[in-house]
């Protein structure tokens, strides 16, 4: 077995680790789809604003002027092109998801590690508070929040924070307190490591591959409760470009036949969370531990 | 006078195929067993001898499949049979004792339920009452008050589940019962005595025994016959006392030498150096040549057969020629 | 801080543990809280007194639950004692907190019982097995490279080179554990405690293990406290044996003593049970009454009367001592 050490470029490490998942079936196909899905919506909406024909809020077209060449996803009823409003709504939903997943994350991971390693009372505290929010249906949570600051981006990232930090403190405290109790954790503490030492090297590195896929389903559920907020009119204001926004007033256009409204923003919702939860999905697939003997 | 044997193996290999590669668990494995009989199977982790035993029941865990060879159970290759003809076989002809005994038994069910539902399954025309009354008296033969029939598992101890989990197999007289492992999570005392149990049991009811464990003690003190696996080949089989006496294989010589015997005065213990191979990659030729003492370049390119050296002693190593004689 | 051996004793005595009691309460629902009057514990560690002389292996011996597993860590600090106390070279570290615990902890080590959970999945077994150096900043960089190639070699993970930097689940079970032995050598600590080390590894694989240990002792003067359920493996390996039963020493004496003329009927009744590679050879088993009872409800006066075959009047009443029968043997019987 002889090992010589080459120090690889990203690119390099990047080509066998997609191989390798390719290789493993299923479940690593599906991790793949939803990195292009997520991939090919984060760019185009990452360039959207610059590639968008036409400006979103300006009225620029007949109003509910059905998909042409022109207007490739047609106009809604103040004649703004859909297409930009799609790209440019698109990076918005991103933004909004990403700080929430963000927030929810810092805040979460290390309350969990910190309140089931001490455990006690301060345990049961922590827990008792985060189950009472964890009883509360997410999207009422985000409402309450989201009414009582005032519309932008920033403010509705923490009202979905909120409704998300149960899960990150649940998963992780789960995890911590089985990991707690195996050999390698007290041979570290027999070592003489202090608490610290034992929690960040010893036990996070063996928590991270379950909040790994926590981040995603993460992902896909703030889009959708962003979507959700937006749709009743929270959370953001009028003059953002927004899928949810787009949802509610392409809702009222059904009725007159204009399905582009709500179908292409609706479809860019969906594809969006799906992404997410298939490489969550898929991931979880690969790392659970599925010992053959 | 030709016996025929009650279980029959030719042959035999099994594969795993895991997502990372193929395994071969099982390979080229070939003996018999006489009604009655006790054999035992030795090997360590990944000798494949709990797959061995799962496929006389045909119960090799997906992704195993038997990919050749036949298994006579009577006369019949179960190897080949329709599932359905399978299940009738399972429990009635061939019982299996699995190892753990805390996980086995289902825990919303009493005891009594567990006998009846065996029992009349495999047995229909039998009534509620006389399976109930069958279960008392296999209680009593397994040292257990018949009037715990109404008790939850929950409510016996660790080496009683092992004993129900006997009775069990046994319930329907079969005419061979496989044992894995039973008594590795036991303590020694209560080890003893399961094993005293099925022996006495085994003499009530007349079954063959195959006994799997990688404790070869128990097995060179219970069984008449023992084959020894490593790495899924058979490397020997002979009776537990020629197999004491004069064990041929360097692989059995060296378990033998490094199993504490309190019954020796300052013991010198030997070890087999190397460790058991990765089976997704096991070594080309003799699976042991890396670790074993006699190895000759011939055993690194080619995989030796199984030889009949006489008194019905077999060696698979390139030490003996079919003469029985040992060759340089 | 630590002091020398006293003069009073012939031999020093390392370890000492004296009257150790481990009580762990009883997890109980809402409304058996409410209406129960006691807490009932589990007594895995009741009344325990015994000492380890420098450089010998002393084993504690007993079926699962007796409590050996519970003595170890309690004597590696792991867990905290209920009451009782523990020695050190003569010094009391039973209460020892901070600084000082962890300037103990260079001196004693562990080697736990399963070689697939005591190593960290995440970390290279070299970083995994250097990693007390850095805990006690005993080494870094070039310095804690060298110690551990070094001590890879000694254990025989050779050539060292390349086992430093794999993760424990390229590694067969054997391997492991050899690299979880030079793990406990690295700090050279004074004592170490053997929880069960080869119960979980296959046969051929053992006396390799067990040699390794035996070598250190020689090598580099160390003295250990070997846990087995496995008496014929503690035949081999021990100077002296002490066999527990429900949280008790009953019997503790030198390995030939033991072997050759026990005393407590419990430990006869264990050395019939233990099975001999022999197949001609016929054994006759002391068969013991019932099973071993919960450590939550410990019989009353001896513990062991209600299965003991020799079971007189008073074993109900009177709990036996653990006294010197003759040099060296010691045992908890009324009988005695």
């Amino acid at each position: 077995m002889n090992e010589v050490k080459i120090k690889r470029s990203i690119l390099g490490r990047l080509i066998p680790g997609l191989t390798s998942l390719v290789k493993k079936g299923p479940s690593g196909w599906i991790v793949i789809l939803g990195i292009v899905i997520v991939l090919v919506l984060v760019v185009m909406t990452s360039i959207g604003p610059w590639i968008a024909p036409y400006d979103p809020n300006k009225r620029v077209g007949p109003i509910r002027a059905s998909p042409s060449l022109q207007f490739p996803m047609g106009t809604n009823h103040l004649g703004q092109d859909m297409l930009s409003r799609i790209l440019w709504g698109g990076s918005t939903m991103l933004q909004v998801s990403a700080l929430s997943v963000l927030v929810c994350f810092l805040i979460g991971v290390p309350l969990g590690l910190f309140s089931s390693y001490a455990g006690g009372m301060f345990d049961r505290t922590c827990s008792l508070v985060i189950d009472a929010v964890y009883a509360f249906p997410g999207l009422v949570i985000a409402i309450a929040i989201a009414a009582m600051l005032s519309p932008g981006v920033i403010n509705m990232a923490l009202s979905i924070a909120v409704v998300y930090i149960p899960s990150y403190f649940r998963i992780v405290r789960s995890q911590v307190l089985s990991i707690k109790e195996l050999a390698y954790v007290e041979a570290a503490q027999a070592a003489g490591a202090k608490w610290y030492t034992t929690l960040f090297r010893y036990i996070l590195p063996n928590v991270i591959p379950s909040i790994v896929v926590v981040v995603t389903i993460n992902f896909a559920d703030a889009i959708l409760t962003a979507a959700g907020l937006t749709f009743i009119g929270l959370g953001l204001s009028i003059d953002i470009p927004d899928w949810g926004w787009d949802l509610t007033s392409g809702r009222t256009l059904i009725a007159s036949g204009a399905w582009w409204v709500i179908t292409f923003p609706g479809l860019m919702i969906i594809l969006l969370a799906l992404g997410f939860t298939f490489i969550g999905e898929g991931l979880s697939e690969l790392l659970n531990p599925k010992l053959q003997r | 006078m030709i016996r025929l044997p009650l279980v029959e193996i030719d042959s035999l290999v099994v594969d795993y195929l895991a997502s990372r590669g193929k395994v071969r668990a099982v390979e080229d494995v070939s003996f018999y067993l006489e009604k009655g009989e006790k054999l035992g199977l030795a090997g360590e982790s990944g000798s494949g001898k709990s797959t061995l035993g799962l496929s006389l029941l045909r119960l090799v865990p997906y992704p195993g499949i038997i990919v050749k060879g036949c298994i006579k159970i009577d006369e019949t290759d179960i190897a080949k049979l329709p599932e359905h003809e399978m299940r009738s076989i399972r429990g009635k002809k061939v019982a299996y004792i699995f190892q753990d005994p805390m996980t086995s038994l289902n825990p919303v069910k009493r005891i009594g339920a567990h006998f009846v539902e065996l029992i009349r399954t495999h047995e229909p025309t039998v009534s509620k009452e006389d399976a109930l009354e069958r279960a008392k008296t296999m209680l009593k033969n397994l040292g257990i008050l018949p009037e715990r029939i109404n008790d939850y598992p929950h409510q016996f101890s660790g080496g009683m589940r092992q004993r129900i989990m006997i009775g069990l197999a046994i319930a329907l007289n079969p005419d061979l019962v496989i044992a894995d492992e039973p008594t590795t999570a036991l303590d020694v005392i209560v080890q003893a005595k399961i094993l005293d149990l099925l022996e006495n049991l085994r003499k009530i009811y007349g079954m063959a025994l195959i006994l799997i464990s990688h404790d070869l003690s128990i097995l060179l003190e219970r069984c008449d016959k023992i084959t020894v696996m490593y790495a899924g080949h058979m490397f020997e089989y002979a009776s537990s006392i020629e197999l004491h006496k004069a064990p041929k294989h360097p692989y059995t010589q060296g378990l033998l030498q490094s199993i504490p015997n309190i019954e020796v005065t300052d013991q010198k213990l030997s070890a087999i150096p190397g460790s058991p191979p990765n089976m997704l990659n096991p070594p080309k030729g003799c699976r042991f040549w890396p670790r074993c003492s006699y190895a000759k370049e011939i055993c690194r390119v080619k995989e030796p057969t199984l030889i009949d050296i006489g008194h019905n002693h077999l060696v698979r190593c390139v030490l003996y020629s079919e003469k029985g004689a040992e060759c340089e | 801080m630590f002091c020398i051996a006293k003069k009073v004793q012939n031999v020093s005595e390392i370890v000492k543990v004296e009257q150790l009691k481990k009580y762990f309460p009883v997890q109980k629902s809402f409304l058996e809280q409410m209406f129960a009057r006691k807490i009932s514990y589990v007594k895995a560690v009741d009344n325990v007194t015994f000492s380890v002389r420098k450089g010998e292996i002393f084993t504690l011996a007993g079926e699962s639950g007796c409590g050996k597993t519970t003595t170890g860590r309690l004597i590696v600090r792991l867990i905290k004692p209920t009451s009782g106390k523990i020695y050190f070279n003569d010094a009391d570290v039973t209460n020892l907190k901070g600084e000082r615990l962890r300037l103990l902890r260079r001196k004693m080590q562990i080697v736990f019982q399963d070689p697939y959970a005591s190593l960290n999945p995440r970390m290279k077994i070299g970083d995994a097995v250097g990693h007390p150096l850095e805990i006690h900043s005993l080494a870094k960089g070039e310095g804690k490279k060298k110690l551990v190639l070094d001590v890879f070699d000694k254990v025989g993970l050779t050539p060292p080179e390349q086992f430093t930097s794999l993760y424990p689940h390229q590694l067969s079970g054997g391997q492991r554990q050899r690299a979880a032995l030079a793990r406990s050598i690295i700090l050279k600590p004074e004592f170490i405690v053997a929880d069960e080390p080869v119960s979980m590894i296959d046969v051929s694989l053992r006396t390799t293990i067990i040699d390794l240990m035996l070598g250190f002792r020689k090598e580099l003067g160390l003295t250990y406290l070997f846990i087995t359920h496995d008496l014929a493996v503690a035949k081999y390996i021990s100077d002296r044996i002490a066999i527990m039963y429900l949280g008790k020493i009953i019997e503790m004496s030198s390995k030939e003593n033991l072997f050759l003329k026990s005393l407590h009927p419990y430990t006869q009744s264990l050395l019939s049970a233990i099975p001999i590679p022999n197949p001609e050879r016929e054994r006759k088993i002391l068969e013991l009454k019932g099973e071993v009872p919960s450590a939550i409800n410990i019989p009353s006066g001896c513990r062991f009367h209600p299965r003991c075959p020799y079971e007189k009047a008073e074993c109900a009443e009177k709990e036996p001592e653990l006294v010197e029968v003759e040099k060296d043997h010691f045992v908890a019987c009324n009988s005695y």
